[in-house]
C-alpha cells in the first residue's frame, strides 16, 4: 500500500469482491454491513456422541455433522449443497483449496477425517480429486493433520506453503507486510477454510482469520500487541478476502488454555463444526464458546488474562469490514 | 527437485545444529539428552533430533514462541517417540539463560491437578504429560493420547532424559 490512491483502489476493490463473498446463506447473510443489511449467517453443528469410546471422532459421524452443518447452512441438501459451493467460487475445473491448520501437532490440528470428509463431498459434487488441495504452513503441520505429502494429480493433493514457494513481491495492507505463498495466489480458485478452535497465548482466540498466519512467509511478524491488528490487515488483503469463501471450523477438539500448542490438560471436545462466510462472524461466535468453557472450569476471561481477542473487531471496523462482531448482525444456528 | 534439495540442506542443517547445541549447551558434554531407540523400555525415538534456536522458535510453537523469548530461552530441542508402537509422545527440552526463566516456564500455566513429582529440580505430572526442571533445562514429555500405561511410561521417559541432562 504506497499511497492513498492506492489504498482507495485496493479497499473499493476489496469491497466489491465482498459483496460477491457471502452468497452461499442466500438472503440470510450479506456482506454490506449498513444497518439494514441481512445478517450473517453461522450455523454450530453437534454431535456429543461424535468421539464416542475412543480418542479419535467416528469418520461416519464426522462426515453426517459435516452434511447435517451445510444443508442447514444452505437450505439445500447436502448433495446440492456442496455443488453450490463449488458454484459460488466459479471453482468447477479450477483448484480448490483446503486450509487445514496443525500447528498444535497431532494432539490439537484439524481432524484428518473432518479434510478427507470435504474432500469426499467435494468429489461427489464434481471436483476431480487432483483439483483439491490440501495444504498448511510446513509439511510437519500437514502430518499432525494425518496428511501425506502428495503431488500426483490423480489423487488430493497435499503439500505446504513453503514447498510452493512465496511471492517475490511483497504484500502489504497496515501492519500486515509479507509475501504470500503461490498456493493462494497462484494455484487455488477459491479456499475451504479448516481451521482448529484454540487458546492462544498471544491472539486470546485463534480460529477463522488467525488460520492465515499459515498462508504466509513470516507470521512471526504479525504477532505484536496480541496479534491487533495484524490478523485484520492481513485478511484485508484482496487475496484473502477474495479467496477464503467459506470457513468449516473444526471445534470437534479444542484446548481452552495453553494454546496454540498440545496441552492435553486443557484439552475438550466441543463436538462441533461451525460453519459460515463471515469469518468474523465465526470469530466471535468461536471466543464465546472458549470464555464459556474457561469460565465453567474456573479460569479467567481473556481480557482479565490480558489477551482479548481485539483484531476481532478490528477486523469489523469501517477501515477492514471483514465481517460483522455484533451479536445482533449474527444468525447464530444450533442444531 | 531444487526444492527438495533445498529441503534436504536445511534438515541437514538442522542436525548439524541439534549436535552442536546439545554438545555445547549440556552439562555432560557428549551425551545426547534424548534416550536413543530401546534405552527405556518400550520406548523408540521415531525421527532426528530438531533444534530451534530462539529467533527460529516460532517455526515450531508460532506465538507461544514470545513467552520462551521474554523468560530467556536460547534454544528448544524436540524429538518424537513412540512407546510400544502405538503411544505417541513429544521430547521437548528447553534450554533457558537461566535458572529464573526455567523456573518461570514450567510453573505457567500449571493447574491445582498436577501432580508433584520427584524429577530434577522441580516435576509436574498430568495424565499426558511430564513436566520438569533440572538446572536451565525445562524438559515437557506430552503424549498425544490418553493410556492407562502413559503416565508410568511417560515418567520411566522423563527419567531417562534426566538422567542425560
Amino acid at each position: 500500500m504506497n499511497n492513498r490512491r492506492d489504498f482507495l483502489k485496493e479497499t473499493g476493490a476489496a469491497l466489491l469482491g465482498s459483496q460477491s463473498a457471502f452468497a452461499l446463506a442466500g438472503s440470510l447473510s450479506g456482506a454490506d454491513r449498513s444497518e439494514t443489511s441481512p445478517r450473517s449467517k453461522v450455523v454450530i453443528a453437534r454431535d456429543p456422541a461424535l468421539h464416542g469410546q475412543g480418542t479419535q471422532p467416528d469418520e461416519q459421524r464426522v462426515l453426517n455433522l459435516l452434511d447435517h452443518a451445510l444443508e442447514t447452512y444452505t437450505g439445500l441438501d447436502a448433495k446440492d449443497a456442496w455443488k453450490k459451493v463449488v458454484a459460488m467460487g466459479q471453482a468447477q475445473d479450477k483448484v480448490i483449496g483446503l486450509k487445514a491448520n496443525g500447528l498444535g501437532g497431532k494432539g490439537i490440528a484439524t481432524h484428518n477425517s473432518l479434510i478427507l470428509a470435504v474432500a469426499e463431498r467435494l468429489q461427489q459434487a464434481g471436483v476431480k480429486a487432483g483439483n483439491i488441495l490440501v495444504w498448511d504452513q510446513n509439511a510437519r503441520f500437514l502430518e499432525a493433520c494425518g496428511m501425506a505429502h502428495n503431488t500426483d494429480p490423480a489423487k488430493i493433493r497435499c503439500y505446504s506453503s513453503d514447498v510452493a514457494g512465496f511471492e517475490d513481491q511483497e504484500s502489504s495492507w497496515g501492519v500486515a507486510r509479507i509475501r504470500i505463498t503461490k498456493i493462494l495466489t497462484r494455484e487455488c480458485a477459491m479456499v475451504i477454510n479448516l481451521p482448529i478452535l484454540k487458546d492462544h497465548s498471544m491472539a486470546g482466540v485463534t480460529f477463522a482469520l488467525k488460520n492465515m498466519y499459515g498462508v504466509v512467509d513470516r507470521p512471526f511478524s504479525l504477532h505484536a500487541d496480541n496479534c491487533n491488528p495484524a490478523v485484520a490487515d492481513l485478511n484485508a488483503i484482496p487475496v484473502f478476502r477474495e479467496k477464503i469463501r467459506l470457513t468449516i471450523g473444526d471445534a470437534v477438539s479444542s484446548v481452552y488454555e495453553g494454546g496454540p500448542g498440545f496441552h492435553p490438560e486443557r484439552l475438550w471436545h466441543p463436538n462441533a463444526l461451525i460453519v459460515g462466510e463471515d469469518r468474523v462472524a465465526i470469530d466471535q461466535v468461536a471466543w464465546g464458546i472458549l470464555e464459556k468453557k474457561r469460565a465453567e472450569v474456573g479460569m479467567p476471561t481473556f481480557e482479565a488474562a490480558g489477551r482479548p481477542p481485539r483484531y476481532i473487531a478490528t477486523a469489523a471496523d469501517a477501515a477492514h469490514r471483514l465481517g460483522t462482531n455484533d451479536p445482533k448482525r449474527i444468525n447464530l444456528i444450533e442444531v | 527437485m531444487v526444492r527438495r534439495c533445498s529441503i534436504w540442506k536445511e534438515s541437514a542443517v538442522l542436525v548439524a545444529m541439534a549436535v552442536l547445541v546439545l554438545g555445547s549447551s549440556c552439562k555432560k558434554g557428549a551425551q545426547d539428552p534424548f534416550p536413543a531407540s530401546g534405552a527405556i523400555a518400550g520406548w523408540q525415538k521415531t525421527d532426528a533430533t530438531r533444534v530451534f534456536e530462539a529467533k527460529d522458535l516460532w517455526q515450531y510453537i508460532d506465538g507461544d514462541a514470545e513467552h520462551f523469548i521474554q523468560a530467556g530461552v536460547v534454544s528448544t530441542s524436540t524429538a518424537d517417540y513412540t512407546y510400544n508402537g502405538n503411544l505417541e509422545a513429544v521430547v521437548d527440552i528447553h534450554t533457558m539463560g537461566g535458572l529464573d526463566g526455567a523456573q518461570k516456564i514450567l510453573e505457567t500455566g500449571l493447574t491445582r491437578d498436577a501432580k508433584t513429582v520427584q524429577l530434577g529440580d522441580q516435576g509436574v505430572q498430568y495424565a499426558q504429560s511430564v513436566s520438569f526442571r533440572k538446572g536451565r533445562y525445562v524438559v515437557r514429555i506430552v503424549a498425544y493420547e490418553a493410556a492407562p500405561d502413559a503416565p508410568q511410561a511417560l515418567m520411566a521417559l522423563a527419567r531417562g532424559v534426566e538422567q542425560r541432562l
